[in-house]
Order: C-alpha cells, then structure tokens, then sequence
C-alpha cells in the first residue's frame, strides 16, 4: 500500500475507468441459471442465478457456511474432483456451456484461473512453480518461459523480492509472497477469468494491501470473482458485489448490483444489516 | 501438592517409557552382538565366494548369495509396479466409501496377516505345480512378491494420502492433467511411503524361510538361470542350524552376512530416494 506498485504505474488510464463511465456498458462474460451444488445430500446453495460482468471486478461476500466457495468452484468445474458433490443448472462462460460433459475441463481450467484462500505453491523452486505449468501447457521455449517469468513476477510485484532466488524452494517464501507467487503461476497461463477466493485472508495488513493493489490492477484485462469476508476491501475495489445467505438451510443468492447501488442503496433488509455489521 | 503430584505421574511415564525403549534396543543390541561374536571370525572374502562343501559345514556361501539376490530380484522387479499401480488406483481412483476400493483394502489386510507357509504352499501348488515352473528361483520370487505386495501397497497408498489434497487442487486449477499431476507431483511427494513399503517387504522378503522352502528349494549349487533351484540365505541358515550338526559357526556367520545385507539395502535405498526427492523436488 505504501510502496505503489510498478505495475499499477504501468497499466494505461483507460484500463482503469472510473465507476459508471458514460457510454461504457459492461457485458456479462460469466451467467449462471439456476446454479445449485450440493455434497451428498447437503445443500451447499441453491438455485443461483448470477452474471459476471467482463473486464470487472465482482466479489461475492456473505457469512461463513453461505456457499461462496462451493459457488467458485463451479465455475471452473473443480467440484469434478470432490467426491459426492452434485451441481445443477447451468453455467455459461462466452458462448461455453461450462458444466456440459463435453467441455474440455483442462481447456476450461486454462481460461479460468484460480487463487486459493490458502497459499499452495507447488514444492518446487520458484522458477518451477511458474515454469511446470506452462510447459504442460506445450511452451517450452526458454526465452518465451523467461520473458513470462519476469513479466508475471513484475505484474504481482515479486520480481524485486526473489530475482536473486529463483532456484530457490517456493515454500520457503513468507505466506504474502507465496500469495502473489501463486497469483503470477495462474495469470502466466493469461486466464480471462481469475477466481480468488478470500486471497488476503490469510496475509497480514501489509501484505494484504500489496495483493489488493495487484488485483484493482486487474480490472479491464482480466474478469475477476473474489470472495472476502472484508467489506471495505469489497467497496474499495469493487465494480459489482453479490451477497450470499443462509436461508432455510441452504446458502442463497440474496442481492446482486454494482457497488454503489449494493453500499449505498441496498434493497433487501439482509443486505442492509449486513453491510451496516448488524449482522453476520 | 498437585504439582509435585503432576511431577510425579510424569517422571512415572517417563521412566515407563525409557525402560520399554531400552528393553527394545538391549534385545536387538543382544542379539546383535551375539551374532557378530560367534560369526565375525568365519567371515573371510573366501566364505563370501565360495560354494559349501560338506552340507555347509566348510566351505562359503557364495551360490547362496546369488541365489538369494536373484529371488529378491525377481520379487522386487514384479511386486514394485503390481504395488505401485495399485496405490495408486486405491488413493486417487477409488474413494473411502466404494465398494471396490474397500473390497480391495479389507484383503490386503487379511492377505498381510497371512502366516508365510500358507504362501509356500500356495506357490507350490500355483507357480511350481499349476504354471509348471517346478523348484526355481523364479517360483519363489514370484511367492515373495505375492507375500510382500500387502505390505508394499499399503504404505505406498498411505504416501500418496498423506499428501494434501491442496496439491491436487491446485494442479487442477491450473489446467494440469490428472496424469501430470500424478507423475510430477505426487508421485514425487509419495515416495516417502513408497520407500517405507519397500524396506519392509525387502525386510520380509530376505528373512523368509517358509515361503521358499516349497517354491524355491534347497539346491546349493550355483543357480544358471531363474529356472534353477537355489538355496536362500535364510534357507540355509535354517537347514545348518537344524540339521547340519556341527553347522553352527556356519550358521552364524551366514546370518551375519544376512543383517549386514539388509542394513545395506535400506541404507542405500533410503539414500537413492533421498537423492531422487533432493532432484525432483525441494523439500522445505
Ligand atoms: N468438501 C465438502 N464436503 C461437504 N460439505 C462441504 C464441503 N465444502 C463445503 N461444504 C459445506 O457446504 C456449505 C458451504 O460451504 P462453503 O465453503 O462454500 O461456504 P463459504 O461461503 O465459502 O464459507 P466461508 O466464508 O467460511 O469460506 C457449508 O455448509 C459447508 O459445510
Ligand atoms: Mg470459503
């Protein structure tokens, strides 16, 4: 926060609109219709109708236990690995129909990222956390693996921290660091979408503030989903919010609207008491 | 009062544990120097190539050894990718609850709990008799690597739980295959488990005695291929002290031969897949 990113400094002025620029009309990128998951016969959410618009960022906020996690990881088909997990409805990304059984998941995989509440670097080396999945992805030219290296590490603000330990293991970085390497291996893969699911969560006040700013760099070249349980990190970065509820044993899809409207004129009485912390 | 009280209990658990502890490595230490005492001065290069005259009273143990390493051989080079897929298969491909994967588990238990002569039978009525490959090297191989595949596939099985399913996630996200993450990532990360199954089936698998006596045989000639009968060491440690009058210094120098054997191969296997991980992978 207090050392402005070089990145930020970077991205040209229009890339950065501000909120409700005249003329600019956002396009949804992500729909959901009628989006509802369950683990076995327990609900997690149910029926959740959403778009997500393009080149904005969104965050989903609400209490714990709401589905927000569960509602992730449907939109890059992770719940195929969690056993006994059941999802309904559909889910449009472009033109793609995500949760068809004949949408390529590793394709999909590749066009939507993800950023996990806790860190998880591979075992590796520094280098290798960014390298492994490129070359699995068919680019092994050494020049092209370390123009991205560099440009991703640039892009996330790590490159000056861990230029001289490449070689190095990636998990001997402090959480903060290993946030924003894990940030640069998903966005070397130059996703459309990035999902982040309560990435500074887990990193103190600083290092928080440094992955916010690489986030906020974000908008208008990526389409970013990010859950947080902070609601004045939400309403700082925020183009869109949606509020998820517990209601009759199941996580809800309570209000969904830009920032502005969500912060300052919220229509359902939850949205209200919850962004005054009345509740939740 | 309660804290001297806590004070005591706690010495108390102490000491109980130190005495289980030192009971433990005073029996191994006895036993071990037992065995070096009444062996070490049979051990000469001459014994170590040599082929035993006299029923193993003079003589060396030399087709003994070859026989042996060649009965592991045969047992590891077959039970290590049977084990090793089926790890695999049971911890990523089959879940806790399935039918199949705990249909799987629930056998290999009993299978590991099977007492070695029920498997030298069931060798020699299988690969002796049915497969016809008669008292060889290679029927006891492969009746060791069936006793030993219990053991290998449920540790390995357990390093490949133990690796947290954060790697597995992640991978996935990042658009890796199923297969890539196996080979790259887990696979790396299980071999702790891989190792720990491997030395105690090679632990097994060289002290065995009952197993071999039905499937590989008594021969002390020196074997000219995998179809020739050949003497274990642990065969031949039986039959001297057993039947041999007069065997006895032979015998311990044999099973001397036998425990410097096994430390080696744990040793040196403990350090090749320390050098491997060291390659692969970084530890923290
Ligand atoms: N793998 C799983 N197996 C079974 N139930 C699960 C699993 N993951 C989540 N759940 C359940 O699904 C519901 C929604 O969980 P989810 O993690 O999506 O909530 P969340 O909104 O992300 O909560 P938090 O803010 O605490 O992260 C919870 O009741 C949870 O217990
Ligand atoms: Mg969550």
């Amino acid at each position: 926060m207090n050392q402005p990113m070089d990145s930020t400094h970077r991205l040209p002025s229009w890339l950065r609109p501000p909120d409700g620029l005249p003329g600019h009309q956002p396009s949804p990128l992500i729909q959901t219709e009628k989006l509802s998951l369950a683990y076995g016969t327990q609900p997690a959410f149910d029926s959740v109708s959403l778009s997500i618009n393009r080149g904005c960022i969104t965050a989903l906020v609400g209490p714990s236990g709401s589905g927000k996690t569960s509602f992730l990881t449907c939109l890059n088909r992770l719940t195929d690995l969690i056993p006994r997990c059941h999802v309904s409805g559909r889910v449009h990304l472009g033109e793609l129909d995500v949760l068809s059984p004949k949408t390529d998941v590793l394709q999909l995989r590749r066009r939507v990222g993800m950023i996990f509440q806790k860190p998880n670097p591979f075992p590796l080396s520094i280098r290798k956390n960014l390298e492994f999945p490129l070359r699995e992805h068919g680019m092994t030219d050494r020049e092209h693996l370390d123009h991205l290296l560099l440009t991703t590490l640039q892009d996330v603000g790590l490159w000056a921290e861990v230029k001289d330990r490449l070689e190095s293991p990636a998990l001997a970085l402090s959480g903060g660091q290993q946030q924003r390497l894990c940030m640069a291996r998903a966005l070397a893969l130059s996703p459309e979408v990035l999902l982040m699911d309560e990435p500074c969560s887990a990193l103190d006040p600083l290092s928080s503030g440094v992955v916010e700013d690489l986030i906020t760099s974000l908008r208008g070249r990526y389409t970013v989903v990010i859950v947080t349980h902070n609601l004045a990190q939400a309403r700082r970065i925020a183009d869109d919010v949606a509020l998820f509820w517990v209601q009759h044993g199941t996580g809800q899809l309570i209000e969904q609207g830009s920032s502005k409207q969500i912060f300052d004129h919220p229509q359902h009485e939850l949205t209200a008491a919850y962004i005054n912390g009345i509740r939740g | 009062m309660a804290s001297s009280r806590m004070l005591d209990s706690d010495h108390l658990s102490a000491i109980a544990v130190w005495t289980a502890a030192c009971l433990v490595g005073g029996f191994f230490l006895w036993l071990l120097s037992d065995i070096v005492w009444h062996g070490v001065a049979e051990i000469s290069w001459e014994f170590l190539t040599t082929a035993p005259l006299n029923a193993g009273r003079d003589g060396g143990i030399g087709p003994i050894l070859v026989s042996t390493a060649l009965i592991l051989l045969v047992c590891m080079v077959v039970a290590l990718p049977i084990g090793l897929g089926t790890a695999i298969l049971l911890a990523e491909f089959t879940t806790d609850e399935s039918l199949f994967g705990r249909l799987i588990r629930r056998s290999l238990d009993v299978l590991a709990g099977v007492p070695s002569i029920i498997f030298g039978l069931f060798g020699n009525a299988f690969f002796s008799v049915t497969l016809g490959l008669g008292f060889s090297i290679l029927s006891g191989g492969l009746t060791l690597a069936c006793m030993v595949l219990p053991i290998l596939i449920r540790s390995t099985e357990e390093g490949f739980r133990a690796v947290p399913t954060d790697y597995r996630l992640s991978a996935a996200a990042l658009g890796l295959s199923r297969f890539t993450t196996l080979t790259h990532l887990l696979l790396p990360a299980a071999i702790p488990g891989l190792l720990v199954g491997f030395i105690l089936s090679i632990g097994r698998a060289i002290a065995e005695t009952a197993a071999l006596i039905f499937t590989s045989g008594y021969v002390d000639r020196m074997p000219e291929s995998l179809l020739d009968s050949g003497r274990a060491l642990s065969i031949h440690i039986f039959d001297l002290s057993m039947n041999v009058p007069g065997g006895d210094a032979k015998a311990y120098a044999s099973a001397l031969v036998l425990i410097s054997l096994l430390f080696a191969i744990t040793t040196l296997s403990a350090w090749i897949a320390d050098q491997w991980l060291h390659r692969r992978i970084i530890p923290v």
